[in-house]
C-alpha cells in the first residue's frame, strides 16, 4: 500500500486556482517531470516562496476552501506528484480537480472548517508533517512536540481509485 | 417526481454505478486540442494502448496556441496531428480550418440536445447551451474517454436560475453571467449543474447561451444547461433537417430533455434583471463584480475582443457597431480574435474587419492564445487588459497582469476611451 504524506507545506487562502499551481506558460511541456521546477510559481502568499525547500520537501499540502479551480489542467496535480505530493487536505475542492486528483491515484482530502483550522495550528512548528492512511481513512499531524490524529470521509469510488492506482487502470479493467 | 435535464441525460446514458453516488457514463462526444490531449496520447502509447474508443465520436482541434510558436508547441499540434491520422479522426481541425474549440464545435453541429460531452477544458460546460450535459475534465478522464467511451460522475444537483425581465439597451448575456456569478459565487455551485432559465434566456440566441454557459465554472458549476427549444432547432437544422420531416417535429423530440415542470432543484434563484447595468469585474475572482458605473475610468493598456466565451459573429457586430467610424485611443492595444473562420469569413463579408481595422484594432487569426496567456497578446508585469474573456486569475493573461472581464460592447467603449467606458453612450 502506498503511503501518503510527509511534511505539510501550509497554503492558508482558499480559491488557490490552477494558474497560480501551474501557470499556463508550461502546458507546452509534455512530460510531468518537465513541471518539476515550477511548483506554486505564481502563487502569491505572505511568507509563501515559491523556491525554497520547505516547497520542494513538502509531501503533503493543507489549505482553505475552493482549492484548484480554474483550468481542468491535469498539470495541476502532476506538479504536486512529480515534486512527492501525493496529498492535498482543504475544506472543499474545485470539481474538475478533486477528480484528477483520485484519477491519478493521489489524495484530495476535505475535512471541515474546524479541522482545517486545527490543522493550521501547527503551521509554525518547523517539523510539521502529515501521514494519511487512506484504508483506514485516518490522518495523524505531528510537529512541535505534538501529535493528533482525525478520521476523514471519502466517497467509495474515490477510494476505490486510490487504491487502483487510478481512473485508467480502474477503467480499462471494468469497461 | 420529475427529472432535470441533467437527471435525464445521465438516466439515459448510464453505464454502471460502481458505487452509490457515482455514475459512470457512456459519452456521445469527445473533444480534443493539443494542449491536454497529446499526454493522453503519449500516456496511451506507453501503456501500449493506443486505440480508440469511436473514431466518428473524437473531435479534435489544434486551437490554443496555432500556428505554434514554438518546437515544443510545434510538437504538442504534431502529436495530436499524427493520432488524428492515425485513426482516421475525420473532425479534426488544423491551421487554416481551426478555431477555438467551443465556437468551432458547436457551428460544426457536432452537439445535439441529450448529448454527453466531455474534453480536456474547464469551458466544455458552454455546450449546454444546446441542452447537452457537457463537462470539462482532465488528460486521465479524458484519456479513459479517449479509450472507452466512458467517465465517472457525481449523481448531479442542479440550481436553477430564472432571468426574469429584459435586458436594459448595452446590457448582454455576459453581463447576465457576471451578475449571476457575482450571487453564486466562485464555488457556489460546485458538485452542481446550473440551469438557465426565464424570459431572457427564451428570447436569446445559441451565440448568447453559450455565453452564458461558457462561464458556469467561473461559479465552480459541472455543466451550464438551457432547455433544448426552437432556437436551438433553428441553430442546429442545418445539420438535422435530414432526420426530421419539420422544425416542429425537431422541437418535439428536443424538448423531452427539458426539465419538468415538477423537477426537483437543489436551489432556484430568480433575478431580475431589468435594471442590470453592464459589469465589469474588479479584481482577481470572477464572482468580484461590479457596475461599469463604479469602474469607468479606470485606465486598461490593452482591449481583447475573442474567446470560447465572446468572438462569436454577434459579439463581433455589437463591438463593430460602436466602433464604426471611430479611433481606439492611442494609448491601449486593440486585439480581435475571431474564434473560428467562419466568424472571421463572416465578418469580412459583413464589413466588420474593415471597422476593427480601420478602428485601429490588431486582427488575429482564431487561436485561445491571449484568453490564457500561451501566444500573441500576453500582458507585460503591471498591465491592464480589459477582455472578453471568462477567467480573471491574477497573471492569467501574463505573469503580473491584471485582467477586468465584460462584455464585447463595454470593450469597444473601453477601447476607443483607453479606459474602462460605459457602452450605452454609444448604443
Amino acid at each position: 500500500m502506498k503511503t501518503f504524506g510527509g511534511p505539510a507545506l501550509f497554503l492558508d487562502r482558499s480559491d488557490i486556482n490552477t494558474d497560480e499551481i501551474i501557470p499556463a506558460k508550461y502546458l507546452t511541456e509534455i512530460t510531468k517531470e518537465d513541471l518539476k521546477p515550477y511548483l506554486l510559481e505564481d502563487l502569491k502568499l505572505p511568507g509563501f516562496d515559491p523556491k525554497s525547500d520547505k516547497t520542494f520537501g513538502a509531501g503533503a499540502v493543507v489549505t482553505r476552501a475552493n482549492f484548484g479551480c480554474g483550468s481542468s489542467r491535469e498539470h495541476a496535480p502532476w506538479v504536486f506528484e512529480v515534486n512527492g505530493i501525493n496529498v492535498v487536505i482543504a475544506q472543499s475542492f474545485a470539481r474538475i480537480f478533486r477528480q484528477n486528483m483520485f484519477n491519478c491515484g493521489m489524495a484530495a482530502i476535505e475535512l471541515s472548517p474546524e479541522k482545517i483550522d486545527q490543522l493550521f495550528s501547527y503551521a509554525g512548528a518547523a517539523d510539521a508533517a502529515i501521514e494519511v492512511d487512506v484504508a483506514n481513512t485516518t490522518l495523524t499531524i505531528k510537529g512541535g512536540g505534538r501529535e493528533e490524529s482525525m478520521q476523514f470521509e471519502i466517497s467509495p469510488f474515490d477510494k476505490a481509485l486510490v487504491l487502483a492506482g487510478g481512473w485508467v487502470d480502474y477503467a480499462d479493467s471494468k469497461y | 417526481m420529475g427529472m432535470t435535464t441533467a437527471q435525464k441525460i445521465f438516466a439515459a446514458h448510464l453505464v454502471d454505478e460502481p458505487f452509490a453516488g457515482t455514475k459512470v457514463l457512456g459519452i456521445d462526444v469527445v473533444m480534443c486540442h493539443e494542449i491536454t490531449t497529446p499526454i493522453a496520447i503519449a500516456d496511451l502509447m506507453a501503456r501500449g494502448k493506443d486505440r480508440v474508443f469511436d473514431n466518428t465520436k473524437i473531435k479534435a482541434v489544434i486551437d490554443h496556441v496555432t500556428p505554434s510558436k514554438d518546437s515544443k508547441t510545434a510538437t504538442q499540434a504534431k502529436m495530436l496531428r499524427d493520432w488524428a491520422r492515425r485513426h482516421d479522426i475525420k473532425d479534426f481541425f488544423d491551421i487554416g480550418a481551426n478555431g477555438v474549440c467551443h465556437a468551432l464545435f458547436p457551428e460544426k453541429g457536432f452537439i445535439r440536445p441529450g448529448n454527453t460531452v466531455i474534453m480536456g477544458d474547464s469551458h466544455t460546460c458552454t455546450h449546454g447551451a444546446f441542452g447537452a450535459f457537457a463537462a470539462g475534465v482532465g488528460t486521465t478522464d479524458l484519456e479513459v474517454g479517449i479509450l472507452k467511451g466512458v467517465c465517472a460522475f457525481r449523481e448531479p444537483k442542479t440550481i436553477r436560475i430564472n432571468l426574469n425581465g429584459t435586458l436594459p439597451k448595452g446590457v448582454f448575456a455576459k453581463d447576465a453571467i457576471l451578475r449571476v456569478i457575482g450571487e453564486l459565487t466562485v464555488n457556489g455551485a460546485t458538485d452542481r449543474v446550473i440551469e438557465f432559465g426565464g424570459p431572457i434566456v427564451d428570447g436569446m440566441t445559441m451565440e448568447s447561451r453559450m455565453t452564458l454557459c461558457n462561464m458556469a465554472i467561473e461559479a465552480g458549476g459541472t455543466s451550464g444547461i438551457c432547455a433544448p427549444d426552437r432556437v436551438t432547432v433553428d441553430y442546429l437544422w442545418p445539420f438535422i433537417s435530414d432526420s426530421f420531416a419539420s422544425k416542429e417535429a425537431a422541437v418535439a423530440e428536443y424538448s423531452k430533455w427539458a426539465s419538468d415542470a415538477d423537477a426537483e432543484y437543489d436551489k432556484v434563484i430568480d433575478l431580475d434583471l431589468s435594471n442590470l447595468t453592464p459589469l465589469c469585474t474588479f479584481g482577481y475572482k470572477p464572482d468580484q463584480v461590479k457596475s461599469i458605473d463604479e469602474m469607468a475610468g479606470q485606465p486598461v493598456d490593452q482591449v481583447y475582443l475573442g474567446s470560447c466565451t465572446n468572438g462569436r459573429l454577434e459579439d463581433l457586430r455589437v463591438a463593430a457597431q460602436i466602433l464604426k467610424g471611430k479611433k481606439i485611443a492611442p494609448t491601449v492595444r486593440g486585439i480581435l480574435s475571431p474564434a473560428t473562420p467562419q466568424i472571421y469569413k463572416d465578418a469580412v463579408a459583413e464589413g466588420l474587419i474593415q471597422i476593427f481595422m480601420d478602428a485601429g484594432f490588431c486582427v488575429t487569426n482564431p487561436t485561445c492564445g491571449a484568453c490564457l496567456g500561451m501566444s500573441n497578446g500576453v500582458l507585460a508585469e503591471g498591465e491592464v487588459c480589459a477582455s472578453t474573456t471568462n477567467r480573471n486569475f491574477m497573471g492569467r493573461m501574463g505573469k503580473g497582469g491584471m485582467v477586468h472581464l465584460l462584455s464585447p460592447a463595454t470593450a469597444a467603449a473601453s477601447a476607443i476611451e483607453g479606459k474602462l467606458a460605459d457602452p450605452r453612450k454609444y448604443l
